[in-house]
C-alpha cells in the first residue's frame, strides 16, 4: 500500500455480535488504490460479515468503516454509489437473461443508456459471455455466473470492488479466467477486497489478512507472511500417503501433517532432528515412502502453521 | 426518487411474473375460478326445499293448499306422510326440512268461521333456512287465501273473506327479483381482488429474500421507496385487469345490474387496489419467507373479507363489538361502494364516506409499508 494516497477501504474498530459470540471483534485495517486485498480463513471466521459491513448492507454495532472516505456507517446510500458488492450466494436474477440482469443494474445505477450500451458489448466479450447474452442466468454454469456477476457489478465501473468468495464452486479455468480479470481491474485503479476459500489463491493477492474468531489474526504480504512459517516443512512422498500421514502426525515435534495427493506436508521443529525419527518409525511401520526432502510451505501449511501457533500461545 | 429506478424494478417484476408459472395462475386463473365458485356456489336463496305434507283432512281444500306449496319454487313436496310419528321420523332423518300439516277440520272452521290454521313444522338446526321456510310457507298460504276469496279456485270460496283482507303490496327497491346473487357478486369481486392482490405482492419481498436476491439489490444506492413503487406498478396493471375482468364477467355472465358511472367504479376500483397491494406490501416486508408471507396475506384478506366485509352476511345485523371490527376490514368499505355502484348507481359524492376511509386506509398503509422495508441484513 503506498502511503502517500488515502485509504480507499478503512476499517476502524469494527465490531458485529450475534446472539453469542463476536462476528466481527474490533477489526481494523486499511486496503490503498490498486490493492486486491485477500481475507482467508475457516467458515465462521467472520469474513462475509466484516465484507456485509463495508457493504453498507449490515451495520455495525460499533467502530466505523470508510469507502474512499465516505463514511458507510453514517451514509451507506452514497458509499454504495462507487462500490461493488458480489454477495457469497448468487445475488442475481436466475429468470432474468444475461442482458437483462446487465441492463437492470445499468439502471439501478443510473449509468446513461450510451455508456451502457458501449460498455455492455467489450464486457461481455472479455468475460467470454458474449454467446450467452440471451440465456436465463440460472442456466449458467456456475462460473459463468460469477462472471456475469462481476460484469453487472462493473457495469457502473466502481471504485471499490468487494467480493465475497466469488470463485467458490467455480472450475480452475474459470477461476483463473476470473483472477486475470481482477488483475486487469486493478491496473485500471479499482481497489479489491476479496474473500477466498482457495488458499492457493490467496498468494494473488498484494496482501492478505488471516481471519480468525473475528479478529485479523495476520496480516501482510504472502511473502512475508511465508516468512513467518515456524519451524520447517518436509515433504513425503509415499504410494500410501494416508498411513503415513497417521503413523506420523503425533510424533513428538511434529505440529502438522497435511495429506495432498500422494505425498504429506509434514511441520517440524528442527528437520535435523525429525527427519531420521520420521524414516525410523515409517520403516518400523513397512510403510513405502521416498525420503523426507525440505519443501516450500503452501498458503494451507502456512494459515495451518500460524494458527496453531496461536491456538497454543494466546 | 428516480423514475429510471423505479421503471427497472417494475419492468424487471413484469419480465419475473410473465416467466413465472404459479404468479400466472395467481394474476389470471384463480379469479375466473372464483368468480365461478363463488357466483353459482355462495346463493342465500332458499329454493326446492324438501318438504313432506300430513293431511288430516283430505279435502278438495286442503288439496288446493298443498298444490300451492308444490308450484312454489321454494318447497319441493318429498313426501306424504301418515301420521306425526312419521313427520318426527322424517325431520329426524333430514329427509325434508319442513313439514307442513293440515288439522282434519281445516275446510270446516274454513267456512264456518272464515279462518283456519295449518302447522308448519320446521328443522331449526339451521335457524336461518328455518326463518327463510316459515315466511316463504306464509306467503304461500297468503296466496292460497286470496286466491280462494277471489274464488279463483272455482269451489266453496266465501266472498267476504275479499272485502275482508288488507293487502300488503311490497315494492323492493334496487333488487326488484330479491336475488342474492344480484346482492352478493359485487362482494365476490372485492374478495377476489383483496385475495389476488395481497397474495401476489405478498411474495414480492419475501422472493427476493429467499432467492437471495435481496443482498445484492440493498448494496446498490436504490431507495426503498423506489422498489416499493416499481413492485407495485405491474401488480397494480393486473390488479385491474382481474377488476376490469370479474366486473365483466358479474354484469354479462351472471347479468347483475350495473347502474353506476364507469368512472366512479375506475377510481374506487384504483383506491381498492392500492389499499390491497400496500397490504400485501407490508405483509412481504415483514416477513421473509413465502409461504410465511402467503398464508398472512390469506388470513388477512380470505377471512376478514368473506365474514365482516359484508359482502354476504350484513354488517348491521352482527353484535356490535364485531361491528366495530369490521371497520378495521379494508373490503367493506369497497363492498359497500360496489353494492351501491351495481344496485342503487350511486354517485361519488353519495360514497364519500367509503371513499375517505379507503383514502385514509391506503395512507396509513403506505406509511407502514415504507417503513417495514428496510435495507438491511438482520
Amino acid at each position: 500500500m503506498s502511503p502517500a494516497l488515502p485509504p480507499r477501504i478503512e476499517a476502524r474498530k469494527l465490531v458485529k455480535r450475534f446472539p453469542g459470540v463476536f462476528a466481527v471483534n474490533e477489526m481494523s485495517f486499511s486496503v490503498g488504490e490498486g490493492e486486491i486485498f485477500g481475507l482467508v480463513g475457516p467458515d465462521g471466521a467472520g469474513k462475509t460479515t466484516v465484507i456485509r459491513l463495508l457493504a453498507g448492507v449490515m451495520p455495525p454495532d460499533s467502530g466505523s468503516a470508510t469507502i474512499d472516505g465516505v463514511d458507510v456507517v453514517a451514509d451507506p446510500e452514497r458509499a454504495k454509489q462507487f462500490l461493488s458488492y458480489m454477495p457469497q450466494r448468487f445475488g442475481l436474477y436466475e429468470d432474468l437473461t444475461v442482458d437483462e440482469n446487465i441492463r437492470f443494474y445499468a439502471d439501478i445505477f443510473e449509468v446513461a443508456p450510451s455508456i451502457r450500451d458501449q460498455r455492455i458489448g467489450p464486457l461481455l466479450s472479455s468475460f467470454g459471455m458474449a454467446p450467452f447474452q440471451r440465456r436465463l442466468a440460472g442456466q449458467l454454469s456456475g462460473g459463468m455466473k460469477q462472471k456475469l456477476g462481476l460484469i453487472c457489478a462493473l457495469i457502473h465501473t466502481p471504485r471499490v470492488l468487494l467480493l465475497d468468495e466469488p470463485t467458490t464452486g467455480v472450475d480452475p479455468v474459470s477461476r483463473r479466467d476470473f483472477w486475470k480479470i481482477l488483475y486487469s481491474l486493478r491496473e485500471q485503479g479499482v481497489t479489491i477486497l476479496i474473500s477466498t476459500a482457495y488458499l492457493e489463491e490467496a498468494e494473488r493477492c498484494t496482501r492478505l489478512a488471516l481471519v480468525h474468531q473475528g479478529v485479523m489474526a495476520y496480516c501482510d504480504t504472502p511473502a512475508r507472511l511465508r516468512a513467518m512459517m515456524p519451524g520447517k516443512l518436509l515433504n513425503v512422498v509415499s504410494s500410501q500417503a494416508r498411513d503415513v500421514q497417521k503413523a506420523i502426525a503425533s510424533l513428538p515435534g511434529i505440529s502438522g501433517a497435511l495429506l495432498m495427493g500422494d505425498r504429506v506436508h509434514v511441520a517440524v521443529d528442527d528437520d535435523g532432528r525429525r527427519i531420521p525419527e520420521i524414516v525410523r518409525v515409517l520403516e518400523e511401520a513397512h510403510i513405502p515412502f521416498e525420503p523426507p526432502v525440505p519443501a516450500e510451505p503452501t498458503m494451507e501449511d502456512l494459515f495451518l502453521a500460524l494458527l496453531r501457533e496461536r491456538r497454543t500461545s494466546p | 426518487m428516480r423514475w429510471r429506478r423505479i421503471r427497472a424494478i417494475a419492468l424487471k417484476e413484469a419480465i419475473q411474473i410473465r416467466r413465472d408459472t404459479r404468479s400466472l395462475i395467481i394474476a389470471l386463473f384463480m379469479p375466473f375460478m372464483q368468480m365461478i365458485l363463488l357466483g353459482y356456489g355462495v346463493s342465500l336463496d332458499i329454493k326446492h326445499l324438501p318438504t313432506c305434507v300430513y293431511d288430516r283432512e283430505g279435502s278438495q281444500n286442503s288439496q288446493a293448499l298443498l298444490k300451492h306449496f308444490q308450484s312454489s319454487e321454494y318447497f319441493r313436496i318429498v313426501s306424504v306422510l301418515k301420521d306425526y310419528r312419521e313427520a318426527k321420523a322424517a325431520l329426524d332423518a333430514d329427509r325434508c326440512r319442513i313439514v307442513v300439516a293440515i288439522p282434519q277440520d281445516f275446510s270446516q272452521k274454513l267456512s264456518d268461521s272464515g279462518g283456519s290454521s295449518v302447522q308448519v313444522l320446521a328443522d331449526a338446526s339451521d335457524d336461518n333456512t328455518a326463518n327463510i321456510a316459515i315466511g316463504y310457507a306464509h306467503s304461500v298460504v297468503d296466496q292460497f287465501q286470496s286466491d280462494l276469496a277471489r274464488g279463483a279456485l272455482g269451489f266453496g270460496g266465501s266472498p267476504s273473506l275479499l272485502t275482508q283482507g288488507v293487502d300488503l303490496e311490497e315494492r323492493v327497491w334496487f333488487n326488484e327479483d330479491l336475488d342474492s346473487r344480484d346482492y352478493i357478486i359485487p362482494g365476490v369481486v372485492a374478495l377476489i381482488m383483496a385475495l389476488v392482490g395481497a397474495l401476489l405482492t405478498s411474495l414480492t419481498i419475501s422472493r427476493e429474500w429467499e432467492r437471495g436476491t435481496m443482498e445484492l439489490l440493498i448494496s446498490t444506492p436504490v431507495l426503498p421507496s423506489e422498489v416499493m413503487l416499481g413492485k407495485l406498478i405491474p401488480y397494480f396493471a393486473i390488479g385491474m385487469l382481474d377488476a376490469v375482468f370479474c366486473l365483466v364477467f358479474a354484469v354479462y355472465w351472471f347479468h347483475v345490474p350495473y347502474r353506476g358511472t364507469l368512472f366512479a367504479l375506475f377510481l374506487t376500483t384504483a383506491l381498492f387496489l392500492v389499499v390491497v397491494l400496500g397490504v400485501g406490501f407490508l405483509i412481504s416486508a415483514g416477513i421473509k419467507s413465502q409461504v410465511g408471507a402467503s398464508q398472512i396475506a390469506v388470513l388477512v384478506t380470505l377471512l376478514p373479507t368473506s365474514l365482516l366485509s359484508g359482502y354476504a352476511f350484513p354488517i348491521d345485523q352482527m353484535p356490535p363489538l364485531v361491528q366495530g371490527v369490521t371497520y378495521v376490514v379494508f373490503a367493506r368499505y369497497y363492498v359497500t361502494i360496489l353494492k351501491a355502484l351495481f344496485l342503487k348507481g350511486s354517485g361519488l359524492a353519495d360514497l364519500m364516506q367509503p371513499v375517505l376511509a379507503m383514502v385514509a386506509y391506503a395512507a396509513v398503509v403506505a406509511f407502514l409499508a415504507g417503513r417495514a422495508f428496510k435495507k438491511r441484513l438482520d
